[in-house]
């Protein structure tokens, strides 16, 4: 009870010890730009994805992946987040479902060489998708992700975001994208739990 | 399927200490997540050292609203991780989490870092944050030091370590 009373008030969904369980587990390969989490099974209350990334490209501090549920790239999601990078705090998203994937802002690494110690940063994120199985309602997804780079300028970022998925169907599968060319190098790793209800 | 959040060690304080520290953290799981709620004897920064380092090894990027407007700022340089400017609060409990990615691993450690500062005061000295913090370092995370810049952190005050473990 006291885990789960702090989870709700904090950056993740934490659980009790015996309701939070590793489902899966993935590492990037130098050569995909694709994670993927299939098979899901729908014997939990919600999901949450834990991940550290970091993309081939060099042009930048910082990348924006995109997850997407089941496979879908309609128009049917939707997305709000609040970000910080060290100079300006900004809110952006849209209000109707019409994005065909859910933004995860700089929530990837890139390898630039000019900023300083890139070579050891990785960008980190905490998903959670709520009641991910059920056949009745629309999907909410939550973020929070951040990039410290060490840099005085504005290459470092902090984002709480929000997203929708406007399907009923359960979530039995899910894939986070570089969306940018890129591909995800081998040190970004990504995890699967399920969390009892 | 394995069960895989463990609660690592817990201290709730029986009288003031400049620090709660927990130490020997083996490294079983993937991720460590710190959960504080607490009080201190003055309104200091909330920090965190790692390994007990207090070198300029750390730096954060911070974004917080107070109830009259939504701000970020970034430091390089610092000795320590900290969640916002706001600090302890000598009488409502705050909470603050750390969420330590792979501490084990051989990357620079990054926290996903939040604290909840509300004071009941309707003035912008109160503050909602979310950071993320870096510490410049790639050996493994082996011990988590709290402080409140030198002094007590108060009687009843809670901190409670988490080991998070990937299949």
């Amino acid at each position: 009870m006291l885990n789960t009373v702090l989870g709700s008030l904090s950056s993740g969904v934490a659980a009790s010890t015996s309701s939070y369980e590793s489902i899966a587990t993935a590492t990037g390969t130098g050569s995909s730009g694709t994670i993927t989490f299939s098979s899901i099974p729908s014997t939990y209350k919600h999901l949450q994805i834990r991940f550290m990334a970091k993309t081939t490209l060099t042009a930048s501090a910082g990348y924006t992946p995109v997850i997407t549920l089941n496979g879908s790239s309609s128009s049917i999601y939707a997305e709000h987040f609040l970000t910080g990078d060290g100079s300006t705090a900004q809110a952006s998203g849209g209000s109707s479902p019409s994005t065909t994937s859910i933004q995860l802002w700089r929530a990837m690494a890139g390898s630039k060489a000019s900023t300083p110690t890139m070579s050891n940063i990785m960008a980190v994120c905490i998903i959670d998708i709520l009641d991910y199985a059920s056949t009745t309602k629309n999907k909410t997804v939550r973020y929070f992700a951040g990039l410290e780079c060490n840099y005085a300028g504005t290459e470092s970022w902090v984002t709480l975001g929000s997203g929708l998925y406007a399907a009923t169907t359960a979530v039995s599968s899910l894939d986070i994208t570089t969306n940018s060319g890129g591909n995800f190098t081998t040190a970004s790793t990504f995890a699967l739990y399920g969390i009892k209800g | 399927m394995a069960t895989t959040y463990e609660k690592i060690a817990s201290t709730t304080l029986g009288s003031a200490s400049s620090a709660i520290t927990f130490s020997s953290i083996a490294s079983s799981w993937t991720d460590l997540r710190l959960v504080i709620i607490g009080t201190a004897a003055a309104a200091n920064y909330v920090t965190l050292n790692l390994n007990s380092d207090t070198g300029a090894n750390y730096s954060q990027t911070i974004l917080y609203g107070n109830g009259t407007g939504a701000y970020t700022f970034n430091q390089t340089g610092d000795t320590y991780m900290w969640p916002n400017t706001l600090g302890w609060s000598t009488t409502i409990p705050q909470l603050i989490t750390f969420d330590l990615f792979s501490y084990a691993g051989s990357t620079y450690k990054t926290a996903l870092v939040t604290a909840s500062g509300e004071r009941n005061l309707g003035n912008a000295n109160q503050q909602v944050s979310t950071s993320v913090s870096l510490w410049q370092n790639t050996a493994a995370i082996t011990s988590v030091s709290i402080g409140a810049q030198g002094a007590n952190i108060s009687i009843g005050s809670t901190a409670t370590l988490y080991g998070i473990k990937a299949a």
